[in-house]
């Protein structure tokens, strides 16, 4: 087949934010696949130099709307670290059950109103809801549970207010949060039936030999903090990262790329998480992915809906296991002074990990930031991706290819405004 | 356990009308919808439930849901002049979205009006204005055209939910 074809699509629906596709077939092989990340880069970490070191959880929560409490908690991290402070107890059980809620807002999101749609052949949610109003209708209500919790704890169900270096301005009554445990029980049966939905679809035949790349914990399901590791041995504090992973300009993406020193890209997310650390899941989430078939180690993309239906439903359950432990903490923060040096954090947003990197002066002044987020890291994952689910679908017509294509993206669940701090579709056959 | 969750309706023998203004009160003349309910707010009914929204859309379906009628005030930016009304019958069709669907980050207006139609939770009378804002920078205050654009759909919003329940 020596015909040329180009697919295309200049603007990427069911992702966050704006981005492109090409794909260039010529002579019958994938001669150039380029994900463009055209939304303009936002800056942030220039205007963080010269702020305060507390508002950093503030001013970086605002590069999301969809995972402002990563951004928070990543920052909060790192500055803490500078100033010598640990959290810890209480306060770190509220950290976590706060991000708890995130994960359920975002993978509630993602699986039913982004993703779901495309493996149904329905165009929308909207169109979805038409067909199947009674499932629409849960996943609104799995959301809403998810915003309910970021809102007791957080104080806001988007860019949260609450959330300060050293722990919170107030901590929640235990009443506000046990109000909530007939609602996460409910999000956890839905949950549980988004998994079997989500296991029964019909997935493409395709796998990648991927780097996964996540935290680790040894007693529990990263998402709060962790060492990063990797399933080709990296086992690093994440005081390290910047010797592991480089970040480097492509002309066609406004997102720089990030790659491990040495090997190349990495995939980071619910497929890295779950393959590394299926084994500190919650009983009730490791018996759903055990019945949803997932393997060990799992490596088809596609797979990633499934995944992220159990993670919502450790996620139900970890906020549940966190209110039955809750005690109020005797101060809602712990005291932090200011020093001079440099700090790292990163956590597990719902797309992967989100590291940050400061330097403060001695009153606290930040001097310089870093920010890398998850949709940067997985660029190339995606593009390699593409790559390798056109060479499979040569002969598939350009429209049934496009849809293939940006299915192919949606897998990452990729956040471009976070990642220019980041889409439109091009596929071009030639 | 279905009926101890979600109770049916209490018995009722008058419509409940809703007004929602949805917008950003830090972006300027995003605020439009905002500023349109707190003037309704003064000069409708007591009974008329007004509220202000941030345009979250599930919060925003969840705010629809039990009324007869809706009128949903929001800023809008399609290029026209300043201060320009835009006036759509949601309940007879789906929002245009060149007015109403300009967030990246969520659905928009014109999506949650239309995913509470294909639920069945949109209102039988859904009514959406849309203010032609011009500055959506950061900070307060509206520029003069949409303030006084704002006093004009609170005035045609009063008059249609008198219209809508027959009183003068």
């Amino acid at each position: 087949m020596a015909e040329r074809r180009t697919i295309r699509n200049d603007l990427l629906a069911r992702v966050e934010g704006e981005g492109a596709l090409l794909v260039q077939i010529a002579g019958g092989q994938v001669a150039d696949v380029k994900l463009k990340i055209y939304e303009p880069p936002r800056f942030f970490e220039a205007f963080l130099r010269g702020r305060a070191f507390t508002e950093a959880p503030d001013i970086t929560a605002r590069i999301c709307g969809i995972c402002p409490v990563a951004y928070q908690m990543s920052s909060v991290q790192a500055m803490e670290q500078i100033c010598g402070v640990q959290v810890d107890g209480q306060l770190r059980a509220l950290r976590r059950l706060l991000y708890c809620g995130e994960w359920i807002e975002s993978h509630a999101l993602h699986v039913f109103m982004l993703h779901l749609p495309d493996f149904l052949g329905h165009e929308s949610a909207i169109e979805l809801a038409t067909h199947d109003r009674e499932l629409v209708s849960r996943a609104l209500e799995l959301k809403k549970v998810g915003n309910e919790l970021m809102t007791v704890v957080g104080g806001r169900e988007i860019h949260p207010v609450n959330v300060r270096v050293g722990g919170f301005y107030r901590a929640p009554r235990k009443r506000e949060l046990t109000a909530l445990v007939d609602r996460l029980e409910r999000a956890r049966e839905v949950a549980l039936e988004a998994v079997e939905i989500t296991a029964g679809l019909d997935f493409p035949d395709y796998e990648h030999d991927y780097e996964l790349v996540c935290l680790a914990e040894p007693d529990e399901y990263p998402i709060d903090r962790g060492r990063i590791v990797s399933n080709r041995g990296l086992d690093i504090a994440v005081a390290e990262y910047d010797e592991h992973f480089v970040e480097e300009h492509v002309e066609w993406s406004n997102a720089l790329h990030s790659r491990v020193v040495g090997r190349g890209s990495y995939l980071c997310g619910p497929l890295a998480r779950f393959s590394l650390s299926a084994d500190r899941l919650s009983p009730m989430a490791r018996e759903a992915a055990s019945e949803a078939g997932l393997e060990a180690e799992e490596r088809n993309p596609f797979r990633s809906i499934v995944v992220r239906s159990v993670e919502l439903v450790y996620a139900a359950d970890e906020a549940l296991r966190l209110i039955a432990d809750y005690e109020e903490p005797d101060a809602p923060a712990v005291p932090v002074e200011p020093r001079a040096g440099v700090g790292y954090g990163c956590t597990e947003a719902p797309r992967g990990i989100l590291y940050h990197r400061y330097q403060l002066d001695a009153d606290g002044t930040i001097l310089d930031a870093k920010i890398v987020p998850p949709t940067s890291q997985n660029q190339k994952a995606i593009e390699e991706d593409l790559r390798g689910v056109v060479e499979r679908s040569l002969d598939v017509p350009d429209d049934e290819l496009t849809l293939l294509c940006e299915q192919t993206i949606r897998n990452y669940d990729p956040c471009i405004s976070c990642a220019t701090h980041f889409l439109k579709l091009e596929i071009a056959r030639s | 356990m279905h009926l101890v969750r979600d109770p049916l309706p209490q018995a009722r023998d008058r419509a409940i009308l809703k007004v929602i203004g949805i917008g950003n009160p830090w972006r300027r003349d995003d605020a439009a919808g905002l500023a349109a309910a707190r003037r309704l707010q003064e000069i409708l009914p007591a009974d008329v439930d007004v509220r202000e929204e941030a345009g979250e859309p599930t919060a925003l379906i969840d705010a629809l849901d039990g009324a007869d009628a809706v009128w949903l005030v929001d800023a809008v930016s399609s290029g026209v002049e300043a201060g320009t009304v835009h006036r759509v019958d949601a309940s007879q069709r789906a929002l245009p979205a060149e007015l109403f669907a300009p967030s990246t980050h969520h659905f928009g207006l014109a999506e949650a009006i239309e995913l509470a139609r294909a639920l069945g939770r949109l209102p039988r009378t859904a009514v959406a204005f849309g203010i032609e804002g011009s500055t959506f920078e950061a900070g307060d205050g509206l520029s003069p055209p949409v303030d006084a654009a704002v006093g004009e759909v609170a005035e045609r919003v009063r008059a249609e939910v008198a219209a809508w329940t027959g009183a003068p």
